[in-house]
């Protein structure tokens, strides 16, 4: 048996799995968004734009995703970063890997969990009823925008920490005293040489947590009660409850497509701020 | 700055410590605490509800975990000599599978596995050999092990490939040199030095795989996993009961968790 043959062979398992799980459910995706819904539920074969041209009636459950998932991305940016910067730059060496395993260890457990916790805190006897005592009354929390988006940041924390924590853990301390020798503010030392150096980082971070947060139906689910609800949330009412696949189907490929846009336009701006950072003089 | 990462923390841990607590309640609350008990804990256990749930997401956890280390393994070796067309198709196929929502891998498993078997299942009937009834097929525990491991295996494969790349080829070279077999060399070279990847790729594969509520959701049919007991006991209310569950689940997650940093770390001193 040749090498190539045998590479073949290797890779053809895997390769027929991908194409049996992934390749043919995607596609049976994309050709039953032009189909109808059966009278009973269910798809019947047709070649019509029906499906997108109803798309509209789901507008809300876009718009809260659109709104709500780069909403999110930045505030966990923003509680990330320092986090992530107090750990990488100013924490001795002893500390900094139990400290950083401490913040992606929730990440790792169930997702589920963690975000129906929430439901305590958020709901009538925690948070508001605290605010009660001090005099603040009727705060409603819980089944708000405001839960879905604490939800979502407590959800994806851990996940924009670590690749900031990974860009400014590389990053050379002795530039940042070089920087303050010369006699730079703290201000101007952070912009010019902590965030440019950092950038790499923040794109991964903000990917990741914006991509998983396009598909999120959970926390929606359990915080926002049904009040605030997502893509995700329409696709698992269309599928499940009124079995209408054509139109779910419509409902998915836009999805996708919303996605596979905003990601390759995000690509393209950090590629560009990457390469004005390579022509910055000093590197 | 110090007292900011404290309150992140805090923020980290508080919902975590919240069920962790109520999970100890002797009452029947599931938001305040009335004494401590460890009753819910026997009540869990004792929930043959929750036992066969259990079971079920232990056994898809450990199959698909292991299906997708072997494969994606193989996989991963195999690519490495895989160049061209082939070999570009091959790794976009990775990045959607990890890229699609797992919802959306959820809807579409469904809608594809139904279609599927509502051709097959009649001409099985017909085709059947025998006297003993034709086998139906319909969504539950293999649906969900094939969905499953169709997203470890891209995890398995991006972790190993990453090891791969960072072996030198001296080594091989030098097995090969010394006459041993291809398979020899990848048995006594190169499987040892992936073993951490595999290992880590199998045990972040089973947590996946026994945490993912959103996939099983659609996928599972009438059969039940761990996730989607609790998240339907949710819906029907929070007992001390789930919070016990929870916090075992996030307890057993921990230990995996681990265990996997140690086996990655001891692979890399040696």
């Amino acid at each position: 048996m040749t090498q190539r043959a045998r590479n073949w062979l290797l890779v053809a398992p895997a390769g027929a799995w991908l194409l049996v799980m992934l390749v043919l459910p995607l596609s049976v995706v994309f050709v039953f968004s032009f189909g109808e819904r059966a009278p009973s539920g269910g798809y019947v074969p047709a070649f019509s734009l029906e499906q997108y041209a109803n798309l509209p009636a789901r507008f809300t459950a876009f718009k809260n995703t659109l709104m709500l998932a780069p909403l999110g991305t930045v505030a966990a940016l923003l509680i990330a970063y320092p986090l992530a910067y107090q750990l990488a730059v100013r924490t001795s060496d002893k500390w900094k890997t139990l400290l950083l395993v401490l913040v992606i260890v929730p990440f790792w457990t169930s997702i589920l969990i963690r975000s129906y916790a929430w439901i305590f805190i958020l709901g009538g006897r925690g948070i508001p009823a605290l605010l009660d005592i001090v005099g603040i009354e009727g705060v409603r929390l819980i089944n708000t925008p405001f839960a879905v988006l604490v939800g979502i940041i407590y959800g994806y924390l851990p996940l924009m920490v670590f690749p900031i924590y990974v860009s400014l853990d590389r990053l050379d301390k002795r530039l940042l005293e070089a920087s303050s020798d010369l006699g730079a503010p703290p201000l101007t030392t952070f912009l010019k040489v902590t965030l440019p150096m950092s950038i790499s980082g923040i794109a991964t971070g903000c990917m990741l947590v914006f991509i998983l947060l396009m598909g999120e139906f959970l926390i929606p689910a359990l915080l926002g009660g049904g009040k605030v609800f997502f893509v995700g949330n329409a696709l698992v009412d269309l599928f499940l409850q009124s079995r209408n696949w054509a139109y779910g189907s419509a409902v998915a490929v836009m999805l996708i497509v919303i996605m596979l846009v905003t990601v390759t336009l995000y690509m393209r701006l950090i590629s560009r701020l990457n390469v004005q950072h390579d022509d910055a003089p000093l590197m | 700055m110090r007292i900011y990462a404290v309150c992140v923390y805090v923020f980290l841990y508080t919902p975590i410590a919240i069920i962790a607590l109520f999970s100890f309640s002797a009452g029947r609350s599931a938001s305040q605490l009335e004494g401590l008990s460890v009753q819910w804990y026997g009540r869990a256990l004792n929930n043959p509800f929750v036992m066969d749930a259990l079971g079920n997401s232990l056994f898809v956890a450990f199959v698909s975990a292991t299906l997708a280390s072997v494969l994606g393994t193989l996989a991963a070796v195999g690519l490495q000599g895989i160049r061209g067309p082939a070999r570009a198709l091959f790794d976009a196929l990775i990045y959607i599978a990890v890229m699609i929502p797992g919802i959306v891998i959820g809807i579409a498993t469904l809608i594809a596995l139904v279609t599927v078997f509502g051709v097959v299942n009649p001409w099985l009937e017909a085709f059947w050999p025998g006297s003993a009834p034709a086998p139906t097929l319909r969504m539950g525990m293999g649906s969900l092990i094939a969905a499953h491991t169709m997203f470890t295996l891209a995890l398995v494969i991006i972790i190993v490939r990453a090891r791969l790349a960072g072996l030198e080829g001296a080594l091989t070279e030098a097995s090969a040199d010394l006459y041993a077999t291809p398979l020899g060399t990848f048995r006594q070279i190169t499987l040892p030095l992936i073993a951490p990847a595999i290992l880590a790729g199998f045990l972040l594969s089973f947590t996946f795989s026994f945490d993912d509520f959103i996939i099983a959701f659609f996928v599972a049919g009438s059969e039940t996993t761990l996730p989607i007991y609790i998240f339907s006991s949710i819906r029907r209310g929070i007992t001390p009961e789930v919070n016990a569950i929870g916090t075992m689940v996030m307890g057993a997650s921990l230990i995996m968790l681990v265990v996997a940093q140690l086996i990655l770390r001891r692979g890399q001193k040696r």
